[in-house]
């Protein structure tokens, strides 16, 4: 078996509003917040690194859990905007953290890498005990911050997340989960070297409209869990108007999608993991309903995990 | 009814607002369909013409003009 056990997160101080981005995009105020439905974003400070704020989330998250370095087992990080090939971030954080001599597995995932690592740390927790999963990304620094990337710096933000996996214990069991990649569409949404990240707005949204939801019914229906049973969907923060469509097409109220992108901006891997971290901490313990953690994203990967009290 | 008139009549309630393309005419760029819309334009587009477009095929290019959709639709005829 294995358990959600306790989450963490940690976003840079620096608060990037509206009215401070859109001059710098050639944007009105109100049409990026229409388009977007974001309000504001976080962005690094200049001696921030991928690795400081999921250092800073992984601390917060053992914190929460009660939970020793010496205690954990393996430690997988997420990110897409990692600053250099290799080693990845996870090395430096597991060894900042006070993980020492553990396997410490870097998985260059943007969006969706944070679902995958949960999913992955599901089936691995058996064997390595607890597992740290981290995503962090400084997605400031990959986009075009002016005109010309107007489209995809309106969008994303900068923070961490972080979720202890543990095998016996914890507020939700992970029942189930679906992952799924389909390399066709490789292309339309990708950070080059030494490139800023492009990204081919429309073939995105339009398959993440329709693979979402699909994922989503998977999960539920080969658990026989419906729906509206559902007490709460933990979504990859990457545009309010595909939540809310993931919300009808799914077939369940659109308030049981949480949703905090308004403040944090589309953070790819870490979104999931910073927006399940504010729900958890606010929601009345124990759970009375199932979860299902969903997430969308370059690769093209997307998947979904099925969680119940 | 012909295909081009059925196709504009889905356009039309999907963009949900009083539009009259043609055929030629780039959907995205007169602002009648955009990411979202688009989505529920393929969904429609199954609907009426009882077809499974696999996502394989969704590549906005496809459906960007009532010429274009005609097209595909014909070629999964």
């Amino acid at each position: 078996m294995a358990f959600l056990r306790a989450l963490g997160a940690h976003v840079p101080a620096r608060v990037v509003d509206n009215a401070e981005l859109a001059p710098m995009v050639g944007a009105d105020p109100a049409w990026l917040l229409h388009a977007t439905g974001i309000e504001q974003r976080h962005f690094a400070g200049a001696g921030d690194t991928v690795a400081t704020l999921g250092i800073a989330a992984a601390k917060n998250c053992l914190a929460s859990a009660g939970v020793s370095a010496a205690e954990v087992g393996m430690v997988i990080v997420a990110s897409g905007s990692a600053e250099q090939r290799f080693p990845g971030p996870a090395s430096t954080i597991a060894a900042a953290v006070g993980v020492s001599l553990k396997p410490a597995i870097d998985l260059p995932m943007a969006s969706a890498g944070s679902l995958f690592a949960i999913a992955l740390a599901a089936h691995l927790t058996p064997v390595y005990g607890n597992v740290l999963v981290v995503a962090s990304e400084i997605m400031s620094r990959v986009v075009r911050m002016n005109a010309i990337g107007r489209d995809t710096a309106i969008l994303f933000g900068d923070g961490a997340g972080a979720c202890l996996i543990s095998e016996d214990t914890g507020f939700a069991r992970i029942v189930d989960s679906v992952l799924a990649s389909d390399g066709d569409f490789a292309e339309a949404l990708r950070l080059d070297f030494d490139a800023p990240l492009y990204m081919d707005g429309r073939s995105v949204i339009l398959q993440a409209s329709r693979k979402l939801p699909r994922v989503i019914a998977e999960v539920l229906e080969r658990n026989q869990v419906k729906p509206g049973e559902v007490g709460t969907y933990l979504l990859h923060q990457a545009n309010l108007n595909l939540i809310t469509r993931v919300a009808q097409a799914v077939g369940a109220p659109e308030e049981r999608f949480f949703r905090n992108i308004a403040r944090y901006g589309n953070t790819s891997s870490a979104s999931l993991l910073i927006a399940a971290e504010e729900w958890w901490r606010a929601v009345e313990k124990p759970l009375t309903a199932p979860i299902v953690l969903a997430a969308f994203g370059a690769g093209l990967n997307w998947g979904a995990v099925l969680a119940k009290a | 009814m012909d295909t081009q008139t059925r196709i504009v009549n889905i356009v039309k309630q999907v963009a949900g607002k009083p539009i009259d393309p043609a055929p030629e005419e780039s959907l995205f760029e007169s602002g009648a369909l955009d990411s979202f819309t688009l989505a529920d334009l393929v969904t429609a587009l199954e609907k009426e013409f009882a077809v499974k477009i696999p996502d394989s095929d969704l590549t906005p290019r496809k459906f960007d003009s009532v010429t274009r959709i005609e097209a595909y639709l014909q070629s999964r005829s």
